[in-house]
């Protein structure tokens, strides 16, 4: 995997049953039609890959059993160009992005749909490395892909390969986390640095090369909120990750649901050196930058530093930080503290953010 | 990092601002030419550092702000067109034309594509040989080098399908007229460190000695914004008017030999329409004769273009300095960036977008105690 990483050119070699599919290099029309291609594709790729019991089956519906309590469902579908990227792959975020939906809402990740849309001529090598890399972050995230879908559209008509995952994860005992939640005197935590993903992805984009490569962040999030939660309980009031807008994006979104003021210390967000220059460079601001493996908590005071030293002891918080308070003041607003000691508002981004001319 | 951090140090700010604060006796109006300045001292609050009566006047240096309405709504046509590959910073893609934009073009069918670099969009040219590849090459001095590189290199390379949409315009001559303008309050000017490692400085001279105001050359961090303020003020306050150079470390006197070179191989000076100021004089470039075949403007023929400005937009006021962005009735309300109504609510460089992104909508006081949330944090 990581050779796969590093040159972008997946490695067929090592899949488990090439031979039947090798006769097919790339993606037909026939993968979709639901006769033989199609269940080959199942037989010698998805299930190898993703094998458990309820899978097994290959009903129409997978039949799970969960113990008692509250479910959590959520579904995410995911079109990022291009497909291999520093850092991780389509596939890989498919599966974490789900996860950590379901994690950051408080449940424990424990089963998730995949589907995916393929374009005719997609090579199957390709379709290989990112299934086993869904197979490897669904193991690291403890969850078990249970159902799936495959349709194949006419070469053209899609981006080579577009994937929606949906998961159920059994909420956690004690726990109520919710984005209504954030109460005046939260401290704000951040697991870790700003901006990595979004800059890889525009780092690998066509015209666009930097010294040094800035890599994805992408990661399952559920051992560490499980780690913090398990310390913490219910001094926990709200979780998010940062994804789609950054995280102004997700600030924002709860000083507005729990109609509170949130301010931060531009000074302390933890920001890569060659993600800061990065986005010097094409005018961007890191605070709207996506990430794909980072965590935001608003936590009670008393339990602050607690969770901090938990995240930090973490293999994916080890830059954590606390970035600032929710405050009575400027309700429904993300105020920022500059370095020259001046205060901004950081509004939520319209659409994307564009590069400026000079 | 090397060269940016150095240049936001809080306490080094304060220091500086505090030396502004003792050396200005009387109210002054500073303009800040450049687009990009603006947004920086809005960003960084320096406009909330210093004195009460030490004004920075936003000028009109944002190239999409001045973009004229008609060549956008050109670009609009061109890039609609079967066949074209239409190239533009991204910058330009939400700007409003009469009817539409260049987002609203490319959701329609139109292939338009951000590019980071004009040459880019000449190997796009090499790479779709049965296509048209036009680039909007709107922007100041500091982005015409690599224009003039482009259609340059176009003409070595023999292509045939690439060409230029071009709207240059240059400062020198839009501080002329500003100070020329009846009514002109503008004390002192700030001048765009970017177009000056570009330019150099040689043209201000004559500007400073007709005008009897400082010119200082300033950078865009905010160490940088408040030494240029510091030196002006320091200038006005001692009665002298000269052209200084704040940003050495970028800027030398007579800038960059090699671009301007190439500048004067592809363009020659044209009179140009401001959008929201109008026609200044010898303020702009166009492609010069032996490049005259490379200009979009001739190859595409665009005619029958009415243009209509929003009647509720006073971009104009703001671009000339007459009003600050949350003076305008529609700042806020009618006009945000999601519905801009002007191009100074679309690009990072308009001032009415670094007003309302930066959070302007609240009032000075609302503002200087947002942080008080923050003070624990500090302990941390």
């Amino acid at each position: 995997m990581s050779e796969t990483r590093k040159t972008g050119t997946p490695d067929f070699s090592n899949w488990s049953c090439p031979l039947p599919l090798a006769d097919y290099p790339t993606i037909v029309m026939g993968h979709g039609g639901g006769g033989k291609l199609g269940n080959e594709l199942v037989e010698h790729l998805f299930l190898p890959a993703f094998r458990n019991p309820a899978l097994e089956n290959l009903g129409d519906a997978a039949v799970l059993e969960l113990s008692a309590g509250k479910i959590a469902m959520s579904t995410d579908s995911f079109v990022v160009q291009p497909l291999f990227f520093p850092g991780g792959n389509i596939g890989e975020l498919a599966v974490n992005g789900t996860v950590n939906d379901l994690a950051v809402s408080g449940a424990e990740p424990k089963f998730l749909s995949a589907s995916f849309i393929l374009e005719e001529g997609f090579p199957l090598a390709q379709l290989a490395a990112i299934v086993q890399s869904m197979a490897a972050a669904a193991a690291t995230a403890g969850v078990k892909i249970v159902t799936g879908d495959t349709k194949v559209v006419e070469r053209g008509h899609g981006d080579g390969c577009y994937i929606n995952t949906a998961g159920i994860g059994l909420l956690r005992q004690g726990i109520s986390v919710g984005p209504h939640r954030a109460q005046p005197g939260d401290v704000v935590l951040v697991s870790g640095t700003i901006g990595d993903h979004g800059m890889a992805i525009m780092s690998v984009r066509e015209g666009l090369e930097f010294e040094s490569q800035i890599r994805s962040d992408c990661a399952s999030l559920d051992g560490m909120i499980a780690a913090v939660l398990e310390l913490a309980g219910d001094a926990v009031h709200a979780m998010r990750d940062p994804t789609r807008g950054g995280l102004a994006s997700t600030l924002n979104e709860i000083a507005l649901s729990s109609n509170v003021g949130v301010a931060i210390d531009e000074t302390r967000l933890p920001i890569r050196p060659e993600v800061q220059s990065a986005c010097e460079l094409l005018g961007l601001d890191p605070v709207y930058v996506a990430n794909e493996g980072k965590a935001v908590f608003f936590v009670s005071p008393e339990a602050a530093d607690r969770v901090l030293e938990v995240l930090r002891r973490h293999p994916l918080g080890r830059d954590a930080a606390r970035i600032g308070q929710v405050t009575t003041d400027h309700k429904r607003m993300l105020v920022a503290r500059t370095a020259m000691g001046s205060n901004r508002v950081i509004p939520t981004q319209i659409g994307e953010q564009l590069p400026r001319i000079c | 990092m090397k060269y940016l951090n150095e240049f936001r140090n809080g306490e080094i700010a304060r220091a500086m601002a505090r030396e502004i604060h003792q050396a200005a006796t009387r109210p002054w109006k500073i303009m800040e030419v450049c687009g990009g300045q603006t947004h920086s001292i809005i960003k960084n609050g320096i406009d909330q550092m210093l004195p009460a009566g030490l004004e920075m006047v936003h000028g009109p240096g944002c190239p999409v702000c001045v973009t004229p309405l008609e060549l956008i709504d050109k670009a609009l046509a061109i890039a609609a067109q079967p066949g074209v590959i239409f190239c533009s910073f991204g910058d330009m893609l939400r700007v409003p034309g009469t009817d539409s934009d260049l987002f609203q073009i490319k959701g329609r069918g139109g292939d338009v594509r951000v590019v980071y670099s004009p040459l880019d969009a000449v190997d796009l040219a090499v790479k779709n040989p049965d296509k048209q590849v036009v680039f909007f090459g709107v922007g100041f001095e500091t982005t015409a080098p690599a224009n003039a590189m482009s259609v340059h290199l176009a003409k070595r390379r023999g292509l045939t399908n690439f060409s230029l949409l071009v709207s240059h315009v240059l400062v020198p001559p839009a501080i002329d007229a500003i100070l020329s303008a009846p009514g002109n309050k503008i004390d002192a000017f700030l001048a765009a460190g970017h177009v000056c490692s570009v330019m150099g400085y040689w043209e201000y001279p004559p500007l400073v000695e007709k005008f009897g105001v400082p010119i200082v050359v300033t950078g865009f961090e905010p160490l940088d914004l408040l030494d240029g303020i510091r030196r002006a003020v320091l200038q006005l306050e001692s009665g002298r008017h000269e052209v200084e150079n704040a940003y050495s470390r970028v800027v030398t006197r007579d800038g960059n030999r090699a671009a301007q070179k190439l500048l004067a191989e592809v363009f020659e000076v044209t009179d140009r329409a401001w959008r929201g100021i109008g026609v200044i004089p010898q303020s702009g470039w166009r492609l010069n004769k032996d490049y005259r075949d490379y200009d979009a403007e001739l190859r595409f023929h665009i005619t029958g273009i009415h243009t209509e400005e929003s009647p509720l937009c006073h971009a104009g006021e703001v671009l000339r300095g007459a009003i600050k962005p949350a003076e305008c009735p529609a700042f806020g309300k009618e006009c945000t960036p999601r519905h801009p109504l002007g191009a100074t609510m679309v690009s990072s460089e308009g001032a009415c977008a670094a007003y309302y992104n930066y959070g302007r909508f609240l009032s000075a006081e609302e503002l200087a105690s947002a942080g008080s949330g923050l003070t624990g944090v500090a302990n941390v």
